[in-house]
């Protein structure tokens, strides 16, 4: 066999990760349903004024999104773990923190992209106001690649662990937080009418950080777990 | 330097020298920790706004910069872990994790008692008590991450990239909270300036600091002993410690 340059191995990946998703298709929507549920849950639990409503949507939907992004992290590394497809990409002469990141970018495709799309759906059941829209837009498109590259972190640090869903949340929620600071208050701002430039670059800057550094952490995980 | 540190690579050696410098350092915790506490507590100035009960700094400040300093000491012993494979340092791990977990349960009670009378609340979501709690949550995945592992080493080597993820995120953690909301006082003597508190309460409060220091390390070392102990049982050099005991 000839060999593969780093892109096409690359494309391989990526193209190979999503037809497994496309013939698993519940995988994928299951987050977003639930999602889309809690989100419902808060108008019933709080009350149907689109004040308040309005008011706390920033923080409903990116909570919801950090929960949601949690659910199908199990199953980022554990199927490929099982039947040995990690220790093939180890051997490979690529560096196995080049070649994660198609698997999390296949993640960020399926879980964080589509809430990208589903967020003026969100918005219109939160009754978040116009100018709130594309602030959310922008700050899930610029926030989600972070969620995926910290979850990945988390999905190869537990690939050993019986049940380790619990587990990923536990160490993750933490790493979590600034996001959910940033892009709320990013958010927040937008709905007043204030600026948010600075609070969208903030959560560039830290989707840049995690996407760069994340597959070091990614990759020797695995490793730890596949020797 | 490699020559003076590689003998301890062997879990034998470092238990001896754990073994010898323990006593001095309990000794040091002792004297230094009774004089700051008595010195703050009863013969250090009262405040002339707070009065009598600022005296809890004399706790919370130590514990809660030793809750970060320990934090910071079980990634850099984690490093060395990933790096050089050195067992000692995994073993470590777990010896400071309950450690520091500890100081910051220590920081945030003592802040919440100091909180109640000053700004009439037990708790409240500024900065810094956040990023504090949020620095419980991490010590609490270390060591949750250390145990949830059938074989140890596995354990280590994920609580160690863990423990160093924490370590870049933790910057961030903070100065995300402290942009988002802010009433706890800023900094008074951990800045590069002249600190801002007299000569008569800084000196019972520099002695305090260094009897946590001492604390800290005293009670990471008595844990890594065990630690080592319980790793190394099945070798002749354990039991035979053992039965002299």
């Amino acid at each position: 066999m000839s060999q593969l340059s780093s892109r096409q191995i690359w494309v391989t990946l990526l193209k190979r990760d999503l037809r497994i998703a496309a013939r698993r298709r519940s995988d994928a929507l299951n987050p977003l349903l639930f999602l889309l549920m809690v989100v419902t849950l808060f108008p019933l639990g709080i009350g149907p004024g689109p004040d308040i409503l309005a008011r706390i949507a920033p923080g409903i939907i990116w909570v919801a999104a950090l929960l949601a992004s949690l659910l199908g992290l199990e199953r980022l590394f554990r199927d490929d773990f099982q039947d040995g497809t990690l220790e093939q990409l180890c051997l490979l002469p690529q560096p196995l923190a080049f070649t994660v990141t198609a698997k999390m970018a296949v993640h960020w495709l399926l879980s964080g992209l589509p809430l990208v799309i589903l967020s003026p759906v969100l918005a219109l059941l939160l009754s978040l106001p116009l100018q709130g829209w594309w602030a959310l837009a922008l700050t899930l498109l610029l926030g989600t690649p972070a969620l995926s590259a910290l979850g990945a972190i988390g999905a190869a640090l537990t690939l050993q662990v019986q049940r380790g869903s619990s587990l990923v949340s536990l160490i993750l929620i933490p790493l979590f937080i600034p996001l959910l600071i940033f892009a709320t208050a990013a958010v927040e701002n937008a709905s007043m009418g204030l600026a948010v430039h600075g609070q969208l670059a903030i959560l560039a800057a830290i989707s840049v950080l995690t996407v760069t550094l994340a597959p070091l952490a990614v990759a020797a995980g695995i490793r730890m777990s596949v020797n | 330097m490699w020559r003076w540190l590689h003998p301890y690579a062997k879990p034998e050696a470092t238990y001896h020298l754990l073994q010898k410098l323990l006593p001095w350092f309990v000794a040091l915790t002792l004297v230094t920790l009774v004089t700051g506490v008595i010195w703050g507590l009863a013969f250090a100035p009262g405040d002339y706004q707070q009065g009598d009960s600022y005296r809890i700094i004399f706790l919370h400040v130590p514990s809660a910069i030793f809750s970060m300093g320990a934090y910071m000491g079980m990634a850099i012993m984690g490093a060395i872990a990933l790096i050089w494979q050195i067992k000692t340092a995994e073993w470590s791990i777990p010896a400071i994790a309950p450690v520091g977990a500890a100081l910051t349960v220590v920081a945030l009670l003592t802040g919440a008692i100091w909180g109640k009378p000053m700004w009439g609340t037990w708790w409240v979501w500024d900065a810094r008590l956040t990023s504090e709690l949020i620095l419980l949550f991490l010590y609490v995945g270390v060591m949750a991450l250390y145990f949830a592992f059938d074989d140890a080493r596995t354990g280590a080597k994920a609580a160690a990239i863990l423990s160093l993820v924490g370590v870049i995120n933790l910057p961030i953690i903070h100065f995300s909270v402290e942009w988002w909301n802010t009433l706890h006082q800023g900094a008074t003597i951990t800045k590069f300036e002249r600190p801002s508190i007299a000569t008569s309460m800084l000196i019972p409060l520099l002695i305090c600091l260094a009897g946590f220091a001492f604390l800290t390390v005293s009670l990471v070392m008595m844990r890594l002993k065990n630690e080592i102990l319980r790793h190394e049982l099945h070798r002749p050099w354990a039991q035979q410690r053992l039965e002299q005991d």
